[in-house]
């Protein structure tokens, strides 16, 4: 059988897949799916965690790791519809949908 | 029955990874939606073998269903312009500092994986652990302010997006608009002769 930390290996190896396309690339819908990738890398640590203290599925608190990747999910839906609407907020001002150009902020 | 639950895990794993590369490296986002879908479909698979039944179906309805058409959504909405056009600048420090990056983690990886090889195999579950019902147990016990509070999350994030997206629309003017502001302009024009006769 499979134990705790080689999930925890995949997971680490999936978040930092997902950080390094945050670092590297300057198209802002990719760096969206990248942060979806590292959020789901961290929802699999959460369920995984959990799994391995799942003796008693009665006991008080036996599920939180699974709640916490419940509610996860629910703030990776609410961060893509805004980011997105943010995506097209910008694009509609330059034109562009490089990370680059986003510099209203500047100076 | 262990050299099963090994390949299943390995074959989910592989898949997710690859699912993950696609989604990062391609240069058209649709196929990097396509990668993320794909590492979805197989993260919701480990979630089936970490007794998280309730979970995996979360996954795939949320993520596979939600938030991936949402991307394709935008994407299809930009057209072809979602392709940024790639140029060089400040590619080097971006690349070096990345690299840095990958090589902690390839390191601390490293480590973490060395220690999986003689690490006990995971306790037996309850039968019952991670269904509907003893989550449901959890989610509306002692999670149920958080719960609560989720759903205010999800509302000011949908009117959030409804304002951030809505933009420059606002202003351009709708035909209807229009008649209202000719109508209006004349009755002022029109009217203003009328009062100045009918005060002489």
């Amino acid at each position: 059988m499979i134990p705790l930390e080689a999930y925890i290996t995949l997971s680490a190896f999936l978040f930092v897949i997902g950080g390094f396309g945050f670092l590297i690339r300057r198209n802002v819908i990719v760096t969206l799916l990248s942060i979806e990738v590292m959020l789901n890398a961290v929802n699999l640590a959460f369920v995984a965690f959990n799994r391995a203290h799942a003796a008693d599925a009665n006991a008080v608190g036996a599920h939180t790791g699974q709640v916490f990747a419940f509610f996860g999910i629910a703030a990776a839906a609410a961060e893509t519809a805004v980011g997105l609407a943010i995506v097209l907020s910008m694009f509609r001002l330059k034109r562009s949908v490089r990370t680059d150009e986003a510099d209203l902020l500047k100076n | 029955m262990s050299t099963v639950a090994n390949l299943y895990f390995y074959l989910c794993g592989f898949i997710a990874v690859c699912g993950a590369m696609i989604a990062v490296t391609a240069a058209n986002p649709v196929r990097g939606a396509m990668g993320l879908l794909t590492m979805i479909l197989s993260v919701a698979g480990l979630f089936l073998a970490l007794h998280a039944q309730f979970l995996a179906a979360i996954q795939l309805i949320v993520y596979a269903g939600a938030i991936v058409v949402l991307f394709l959504f935008v994407i299809m909405l930009l057209g072809p312009s979602a392709r940024a056009p790639r140029d060089q600048r400040g590619s080097v420090s971006r690349g070096f500092f990345s690299g840095l990056f990958v090589l902690v983690a390839l390191v601390t990886m490293y480590l973490s994986a060395r220690a999986a090889v003689h690490a006990d195999p995971l306790p037996m579950a309850d039968n019952d652990f991670g269904g509907i019902d003893a989550f449901a147990k959890s989610l509306f016990g002692e999670a149920l302010i958080p719960f609560e509070l989720s759903s205010a999350l999800l509302m000011v994030a949908v009117i959030g997006a409804v304002a951030v997206a809505r933009g420059e629309a606002s202003k351009v003017e709708t035909p209807a608009a229009k008649r209202l502001r000719e109508a209006r302009a004349s009755f002022e024009t029109g009217a203003a002769p009328s009062t100045g006769e009918a005060a002489e």
